[in-house]
């Protein structure tokens, strides 16, 4: 339902019943994105359609570019943000793998773009429905990753995602399920522009590529300097974490919305710490609400920024809690959920030591209802400790 | 989950717009303080081949992120598909089914359980000139009857979110989603 008329003067604040992606597409047009480049791919596609709406209405001036492939639409984000650009661009599954090889590139050349990568499940075989391997198998490319709850932290998280990754020169994605937010419309609110304007300046980086003063970027490195060049981007990953700390904060200040990099949910007294990202989050907080009322003392963590790993805040959060169940919409071949790696890993040199379930659900897109979050949690409090490193719900054998 | 969330499902077939008319409804509650959730049955859609689409709507924000299989209503935009798929699976007894038909909710065999409507919505549509007689656009008009029959949203409302939400034609849309609001027949069991 794009509303083509009302959108030539600027794009309209309010309250609006929108799609998830076009909750992203908002959010890319509010942070002024100057360069959109993106090939369509479902269940993203709505929303470069959206923004290529904008840009035609002239509501978002902002050069769309329509590429070949993913590889192609992350290369022009790349140049574009190498000449000091803001720049976006959206895909799911087959098409962010595609990107790969430009993913590095663009974190290695410390380019702060942001992409909204729409969680798809990876074929083969051919799957269009939501799983997070997609996005995870990304993991070590340097780009920060953000997993959304609702369409209203998928748009809110776009303006963030531009203020971080401006600030410590790394890019930043982030990720919603498919269809449970790309294709579902809730009401969601519409920022002003001038307070984005506010909270987003002008991207003004310090070296960029300027045809009055040439320079090369992404040369070959000797070994007595790449090594540093890495460090450096570690070190601006652990910066990240206070960085996002504090744009969330500010956000929160000027639009009254926040979000934490990881949120506590009915923690205190918990006997049990349920760990969940995206969707599930927002199903399982129902969950913990209705076991609450029961006299079940259980709660949730949501993990909201996986890149960089907010190491100290999981620690501070499930180090108090005796037990912890990981639900993953994901598998790392091989070795399982990768949520519950990260915790565990997380955790290792800390005290005490707790027992961590890790469960694998709703891989390409199979439901996760009440019933399937009631079964873990029934099952994490039932035992002392997992009978197996990987518990996998609702799977046929 | 909650006492007050109310779940409605909506089949047609692909081009008919149902995730359309789901949307215009989430939007139309919306507007009178609602919160309301609208997606697709999430799959490949085809011209013509039977779809659905969902809403919830509650009095407190949805938090509930996952498919509904217990609607509390349905609506029907082609009455061909009362025989061609299960539309009533996992419908609440004493749930609404409304059906796009000329026909009066009597002649549909279903479960006594269940409450059936039905409206012209083909021949409203095609009288305020949406669409033609083969191809009839019938998911505004369709929603008029929605409202009358369940009484979960005002007329008002919806034609204020049926106006924003179609690109053409919105006084006849609007006109059909009142005219189908006043024919609508609820069947007596």
């Amino acid at each position: 339902m794009a509303t083509e008329v009302e959108l030539k003067a600027g794009i309209p604040s309010g309250k609006k019943v929108i799609t998830g992606n076009y909750a992203v597409s908002y959010g890319a047009a509010l942070a002024r994105a100057q360069v959109i480049a993106a090939y369509p791919i479902t269940p993203q596609t709505q929303i470069v359609e959206l923004l290529a709406d904008f840009c035609a209405e002239g509501a978002l001036r902002a050069n769309f570019i329509k590429v070949e492939s993913e590889h192609s639409a992350m290369a022009a984000c790349i140049g574009a943000a190498a000449v000091g650009a803001r720049a976006f661009t959206a895909t799911s599954a087959q098409g962010l793998a595609l990107m790969h090889e430009m993913l590095h590139w663009a974190a290695g050349a410390r380019l702060p773009i942001v992409m909204a990568n729409v969680n798809r499940a990876m074929g083969p075989p051919w799957s269009i429905w939501t799983d997070q391997n997609d996005s995870l198998s990304q993991r070590d490319t340097g780009w920060m990753q953000f997993y959304c709850e609702s369409n209203q932290e998928a748009l809110d998280t776009v303006i963030q995602a531009y203020k971080v990754a401006e600030k410590v020169l790394l890019p930043a994605m982030l990720v919603l399920d498919a269809f449970f937010l790309s294709h579902t419309s809730e009401p969601v609110e519409i920022p002003e522009q001038g307070l984005v304007d506010r909270y987003l300046p002008p991207y003004n980086p310090e070296f960029k590529l300027d045809i009055t003063d040439p320079r090369a970027f992404g040369g070959i490195t000797m070994p007595s300097e790449y090594f540093e060049l890495r460090y450096k981007m570690q070190k601006a990953m652990e910066e990240a974490l206070e960085v996002a700390k504090a744009a969330d904060l500010e956000f929160k200040e000027l639009f009254g919305r926040g979000y934490g990099l990881v949120e506590p949910y009915r923690l205190e007294d918990a006997e049990l710490a349920l760990v969940t990202s995206g969707t599930v989050t927002s199903t399982a907080r129902l969950v913990i609400d209705e076991l609450r009322a029961k006299g079940e003392r259980v709660g949730l963590l949501k993990v909201r920024l996986f890149r960089p790993f907010p190491t100290a805040l999981v620690r501070e959060h499930l180090l108090k809690v005796p037990k912890i169940a990981v639900i993953d919409r994901n598998i790392s071949f091989g070795h399982g959920g990768i949520f519950a790696q990260e915790i565990k890993s997380a955790l290792y040199n800390a005290e005490p030591r707790r027992p961590l379930f890790g469960f694998v659900a709703g891989l390409g897109g199979r439901d996760i209802t009440p019933e399937l979050i009631e079964e873990i949690i029934a099952y994490a409090l039932a035992h002392d400790r997992p009978e197996e490193e990987i518990i996998w719900m609702g799977v046929k054998r | 989950m909650s006492g007050e969330l109310v779940e409605i499902r909506f089949h047609g077939r692909g081009g008919q717009g149902a995730v359309v008319a789901s949307q215009i409804l989430a939007a139309a509650l919306f507007k009178e303080g609602k919160f309301a959730q609208a997606f697709p049955a999430f799959g490949v859609e085809r011209r013509g081949a039977p779809v659905a689409a969902f809403i919830r709507v509650s009095d407190r924000p949805i938090l509930l992120r996952c498919e509904i299989y217990h609607p509390d209503h349905l609506v029907v935009l082609d009455p061909t598909l009362i025989y061609a798929v299960d539309v009533t699976a996992g419908l609440k007894a004493g749930g609404w089914v409304l059906i796009n038909s000329d026909r009066s909710p009597g002649e549909f065999r279903l479960p006594a359980r269940f409450k059936v409507a039905t409206v012209d919505a083909n021949r409203i549509a095609v009288e305020h000139h949406l669409g033609n007689p083969t191809n009839p656009i019938i998911n505004t008009a369709i929603l008029g009857a929605f409202a009358r029959i369940t009484g979960l949203v005002g007329l008002e409302s919806l034609l204020e979110a049926v106006r924003e939400a179609v690109p053409l034609q919105k006084e006849e849309n609007a006109a059909a989603t009142k005219k189908a609001y006043e024919e609508a027949r609820a069947g007596e069991h």
